[in-house]
């Protein structure tokens, strides 16, 4: 883990969100202002080439980990450092240049793709609109190329670029939305729940388009997705978030294998699975409480079957677990060894 | 549990056709659907968007919006005609014969009424009660469906509960008159992964103590794995593929089916690529002749373009595909 190697670095990075009621109200109503702390201090390193995973369940904050590294919100706290370079929060670079280089290497992948592309605008307009914002010099005929040549390499038809999004279906949509991603050469893709929208067969054939332009291109992933066996399909490692903090970051062999977090198990006990036939999972109490009103000391503590004193009062930081080739977990039953072992590992198959 | 070969099914479809009125012309939807499901059984039914689950199960309970329309086909439900009663009569059956759990709790709820008034309304309109004992009767059902502090909540409004909570609610609601049949909707798609676990574990239970039989329409192959007994997969407005949930799952006979079930991807076996379908689903205006699948098939040859195969059976289930002829 060389640190030069890191091409994205989120340092204690944090964004609140104020949800007050209008001043009015909140005279008439005597309530004090109200904070949503959607994202509360997250460290996350993410090296060249690699895909990160990050999952959660709704409201944990992974959307707003995205909009905050490509600049859609600005950081609340703390800094990211993107090839070197400061591109927000603390520290952020004065050097306007090197802003917009940084943020030419990096573009995002939408969940919705009937929502991210203008319906009233040609394929082909699409896809260059990036290249026309970053590079508007370039003369129309390579940008023209560059267009087909996109295309082409996402699995489309170079006529496709002539025709309107509502001609497409969800999961060919999602491959414009890749195309116009591709076009400045970015070496960071942040991916919004790619293929959240889309049916099964077609989220594979996304997954596999995703998988062999990391390859072919060497891009960077930052994926981020509700569904762990998406995740555990793509990702090298995985980071788990709940309200706001990533509560385990592991590779992702060894998180699914041999998951540290109470909350990481509790949700790898939940996903049911095609192996599954027949047998019954443990179902897990409780729900996630409101992000509004959070627990005090670890957020988790309430559902915790492990939670006591400290747990309640103490918010727990992330720390090396189970060894060099695990990773990190926030957890004080996990740092203090008072975790058993998993009650029902999964058979690997 | 396989149930194919019981004697008296609880729920017979034989030969459903929904249709749609365009100015286009008429769009099938659901062409030729056959199944039943035997007393207590768990039939899941997958498929991707626009296969025609949700229509099929529409069908079913009477709910089909106009202009769309059952063209044709019979729906049984212990031996009596369902799909040709009127609306009043229907409306009776619904809700206690047949329950029903939609994918969205929240749109399923009044808003404006709380969640006790909705029970109560359900009960007395099922069954003969006066208002006191549909009250603890409605208690009854919030325990029983895990709800905590059920005398105090049954006064709540849907908005005052959570996501998964109120999904209970619809649960309860939807088992209100003790239904021999219910028809669930993608039941779990609008949850987050740990509620869903939840919401399945409390169906499949009460199902069980009720003796209840289950339609559960979804497109997540993972719930009906752990839930279903049988299953059957749609495509583009047909049963492709139908028998036990584990020969479907392991042994799949139909090309789709094989398809669909290698591009999910697992969280405990790791693999380079997923099985890919390449296409995507045919519009309903646009159905092939023969097999609809024949342009995605990578087995596909000349009888498919040209001939619609039926449902025959092939290994342990049925599969209508020509290839399993040979």
């Amino acid at each position: 883990m060389s640190p030069d190697n890191t091409l994205l670095e989120l340092r204690n990075i944090a964004r609140y969100f104020d949800v007050s009621p209008p001043w009015l109200d909140r005279i008439l109503e005597r309530r004090g202002r109200v904070t949503l702390k959607a994202v509360d201090g997250i460290d996350l390193a993410i090296r060249k080439g690699e895909t990160v995973g990050l999952v959660g369940e709704s409201g944990c904050g992974k959307s707003t980990v995205a909009r905050l590294i490509v600049g859609l919100y600005a950081p609340t706290r703390g800094s990211i450092r993107y090839d070197g370079v400061t591109i927000a929060g603390e520290g952020v670079t004065g050097d306007a240049r090197a802003l917009r280089l940084a943020r030419r290497g990096m573009q995002m992948i939408f969940q919705d793709p009937y929502a991210s592309l203008n319906p009233r605008w040609r394929v082909a307009d699409i896809v260059a609109e990036p290249l026309r914002a970053h590079a508007p010099a370039t003369p129309r005929t390579e940008l023209d190329e560059r267009v087909v040549a996109l295309l082409l390499q996402v699995g489309l038809a170079a006529a496709d670029g002539a025709k309107y999004p509502h001609q497409f279906s969800g999961g060919q949509r999602q491959r414009i939305s890749i195309a116009r991603a591709l076009s400045t050469n970015p070496h960071f893709l942040v991916c919004d729940e790619p293929t959240s929208a889309l049916d099964v067969s077609v989220q594979a054939q996304v997954l596999n388009l995703m998988r062999d332009l990391s390859r072919t291109l060497g891009l960077t992933y930052l994926f981020i997705s509700h569904n762990l066996a998406v995740v555990h399909h793509i990702a090298d490692r995985v980071g788990v978030m709940y309200l706001g903090r990533i509560v385990e970051l592991a590779p992702t062999r060894e998180l699914f294998a041999n998951p540290q977090h109470p909350y990481t198990r509790m949700l790898l006990d939940a996903v049911p699975d095609l192996e599954m036939t027949g047998k019954s999972r443990v179902a897990v109490a409780g729900e996630v409480p409101n992000p509004l009103d959070p627990p005090a000391g670890c957020t988790f503590h309430p559902r915790c079957p492990y939670a006591n004193e400290r747990c309640r009062r103490e918010v727990p930081k992330l720390r090396a677990v189970g060894g060099d080739a695990h990773g990190e977990a926030a957890c004080h039953a996990v740092e203090e060894g008072r975790l058993p072992p998993r009650a029902i590992p999964l058979a690997v198959a | 549990m396989t149930s194919a070969a019981a004697v008296e099914p609880l729920l017979a479809v034989e030969g459903l056709r929904v249709e749609f009125p365009t100015r286009r012309g008429t769009l099938v939807a659901v062409h030729d659907v056959s199944f039943t499901i035997a007393p207590g059984e768990v039939l899941g039914v997958v498929g991707e968007s626009g296969a025609g689950k949700s229509l099929t199960g529409a069908a079913i309970i009477g709910l089909i919006d106009p202009p769309g329309r059952i063209a044709s086909g019979i729906v049984r439900l212990a031996g009596r005609r369902i799909d040709n009663l009127p609306y009043d009569a229907m409306r009776l059956v619904r809700g206690r014969e047949i329950g029903a759990v939609f994918q969205d709790p929240l749109t399923s709820l009044n808003p404006l009424y709380t969640i006790g008034r909705q029970l109560v309304e359900t009960i007395r309109t099922h069954l003969p009660m006066g208002e006191t004992e549909a009250r603890r009767r409605a208690v009854a059902l919030l325990e029983e469906v895990g709800i905590p502090a059920a005398a105090r909540r049954i006064d709540h409004y849907p908005h005052q509960f959570s996501g998964g909570m109120r999904q209970r609610v619809v649960i309860a609601l939807a088992l209100a008159a003790n239904p021999k049949l219910i028809v669930a909707d993608e039941p779990t798609t609008a949850l987050d992964v740990s509620i869903q676990a939840q919401i399945i574990a409390l169906l499949k239970r009460l199902c069980r103590e009720h003796g209840t039989a289950v339609m559960l329409v979804t497109h997540d192959m993972g719930v009906i794995a752990e839930t279903a007994d049988r299953v059957a997969v749609m495509y583009a407005g047909r049963i492709v593929e139908i028998g036990p949930v584990h020969d479907v799952i392991h042994r799949p006979q139909h090309p789709y089916s094989v398809g669909l079930m290698g591009s999910i991807p697992s969280i405990v076996e790791e693999r380079e690529r997923l099985t890919q379908i390449d296409g995507a689903m045919p519009r309903l205006t646009a159905i092939p002749p023969g097999c609809a699948f024949n342009p995605r098939c990578p087995h596909a040859f000349d009888r498919c373009r040209l001939e619609r195969p039926e449902l025959l059976p092939a290994g342990a289930t049925m599969a209508a595909c020509w290839l399993r002829l040979q």
